[in-house]
């Protein structure tokens, strides 16, 4: 299994993570022997093994329907870059 | 060329819950911002999301309600775009196991036949902040109170054929959810958005056409406006020899314009995969069948019950079952009223209107259905008149007087019913009017002497100061002047 240098660049557009040139071809190299890795699972018989959405063999605890979070605007706005009336402040989005 | 319409809605419906999907942060509509924007629904390092029993609840009750299957073992997946208005940088929701399978719900439509709509499944996920585009210093606001809000994605198959056909689902499906009181219904705080998908193909064709999406339609009458503009503009499109691009697109109902929003080059590609911060949820037999024991009557089986216990037909019982509210309050009416087809009468004509104009909903109205109930039992024992019952009605609405007997003898609306008063009063206005009535007994057409009665109406409504019974004026006018 390879990467090319195009899936490479596509997938740093999607996760917004800038990389140069130079990067890439390291990125070529190191991400094409993790999925060779991954490859050599695939060798293993897994026809009668049902898939697993989890690597723990468990089911989701679940939570009763009660509140109890508090306002904490003031602490977590404390950290912002920029907040104005309550909101969290952004560069600008336009659809 | 003739076309036919191809129509399939992805319906958001915002669960009742008292908190959110995966945090303990409350769902309370109109908080200030960002005051029930948690630590978990912030994306902070290190939380951990944990499922809303209720939510799995209310789609268990959801599922059961469209005749779906429950899936038993469903698993959450992330949804990977960046938007400031989710913190995480995806969107937890489900892909390949959603929890309520293939279903149907059957609508009524106005030729009077049924119509069977498949739902292709239904998942769990949560909703996203709010962004506000005013200007903050060249910025973009960002609202978190939302975001995490348990929704329930409900996705049909594309079968319905034209805008009355997607109206009248997305009706039956609001009766739907607020009778089983899973969501508030209040479409105006977006607690239901619709996505129409639609395409167009040759008529009889068997390939589908190229679908657009137009999104986020929060109410609807423009749903109907949008689907028209659309099936619109793929026509001229398609006339003139071009071809449909699949695209997203967003109807401003203000306008009646739509515009695209991304095509299908730009469409993003979220990278799904299961969420390793969450474990997959198992539902047994009792969750499911302490579910089903907990369902309320739904719109059908109440349409049903409102044609045998009052009488109503097929029409005025589905209009008024459809929405719990307006169904209890139908009820409270026609229980006091005693005279169910009046009340049914009363809740669509007069109640339904005023509510209209106001634009506003039947929890937000100031009267009760019991009022409108006692108001019912004097117009149908005739101590007011419908021009009366009016002014009563008008009472009662602006709050002037919350009781209707009260009302009628301070503005003197009791109709005079007393037949020896009303029949010297006729005498004295036929003596009065001897050229109409011998046209009247010249008139040979029933039709023509039924519209002449309406003639000796004014001056009799004139000598009773209005409060004469009109419909024993006519018949004592019959009478006389017919013998």
């Amino acid at each position: 299994m390879t990467i090319s240098r195009k899936d490479i660049e596509k997938v740093a557009v999607l996760a917004r993570i800038r990389v140069d040139d130079q990067q890439v071809s390291a990125l070529e190299k190191d991400l094409g022997n993790i999925l060779d890795l991954v490859d050599q699972l695939s060798a293993a018989d897994t026809d009668s093994v049902e898939p697993m959405a989890h690597p723990l063999n468990a089911v989701q605890r679940l939570r009763p329907d009660e509140v109890t979070e508090s306002n904490q605007r003031e602490a977590f706005q404390a950290i912002a870059p920029a907040t104005e009336n309550g909101l969290y402040l952004v560069p600008r989005v336009i659809e | 060329m003739q076309w036919d319409i191809v129509i399939g809605l992805e319906i958001h419906v915002q669960l009742a819950t008292r908190t959110k999907i995966f945090s303990g942060s409350s769902t309370a509509y109109g908080a200030e911002p960002n005051t029930q924007a948690n630590a978990v629904d912030l994306a902070m390092p290190g939380t951990l999301p944990v499922p809303n029993e209720q939510a799995f609840r209310y789609a268990v009750m959801f599922g059961l309600a469209v005749n779906a299957e429950i899936e038993r073992r469903s698993v959450f997946e992330r949804k990977n775009y960046f938007y400031p208005d989710l913190p995480k940088g995806y969107q937890t929701t489900q892909l390949e196991r959603p929890i309520v399978g293939p279903g149907y719900v059957d609508i009524d439509l106005a030729n009077g036949e049924t119509k069977r709509v498949r739902i292709h499944h239904a998942h769990l996920e949560e909703d996203a902040g709010k962004s506000l585009h005013e200007d903050f210093h060249g910025m973009t606001g960002i609202d978190l109170n939302r975001a995490g809000t348990p929704l329930i994605e409900v996705v049909t198959e594309p079968d319905m054929t034209n805008a009355d056909e997607a109206v009248a689902f997305a009706k039956k499906l609001h009766g739907i959810v607020t009778s089983l009181g899973i969501c508030d219904g209040d479409m105006s705080q977006g607690s239901m958005r619709f996505d129409v998908n639609i395409s167009l193909k040759p008529k009889g064709s068997e390939t589908l056409g190229t679908r657009t999406e137009t999104k986020n339609l929060n109410s609807f009458r423009f749903m109907e406006q949008a689907i028209a503009h659309e099936v619109e503009r793929q026509m001229d499109i398609l006339e003139d020899g071009g071809t449909i691009v699949q695209e997203t697109r967003l109807y401003n109902g203000d306008r009646d314009e739509s515009r695209s929003m991304r095509t299908k080059e730009e469409a993003n590609d979220y990278r799904y995969f299961p969420c390793p911060d969450l474990l997959p949820v198992e539902i047994d037999d009792a969750f499911i069948d302490e579910a089903r024991n907990s369902l309320p009557e739904l719109p059908d089986a109440r349409k049903a019950r409102f044609m045998d216990q009052y009488g109503l037909n097929d029409y005025d019982a589905g209009l008024l079952a459809g929405d719990s509210k307006l169904a209890a309050f139908f009820e409270a009416a026609a229980e006091r009223g005693k005279d169910a087809k009046l009340a049914s009468n009363w809740v669509q004509g007069e109640f339904s209107a005023r509510l209209n104009a106001e634009e506003k909903s039947v929890a937000q109205s100031p009267i009760t259905g019991a009022q409108l109930g006692d108001l019912v039992v004097r117009i149908a024992d005739n101590t007011i008149s419908s021009a009366g019952a009016k002014k009563v009605f008008e009472a009662l609405w602006s709050g002037e007087n919350d009781n209707v007997d009260a009302i009628i003898d301070a503005k003197g609306l009791k109709q005079v019913s007393d037949t020896g008063e009303l029949e010297k009063m006729v005498d004295e206005v036929l003596a009065s009017m001897p050229d109409q009535v011998a046209q009247y007994q010249q008139e040979s057409d029933p039709k023509k002497q039924k519209k002449m009665l309406g003639g000796f109406m004014g001056p009799l409504m004139k000598a009773s100061k209005g409060q004469g019974n009109p419909k024993l004026f006519n018949e004592i006018l019959v009478r006389k002047l017919g013998g």
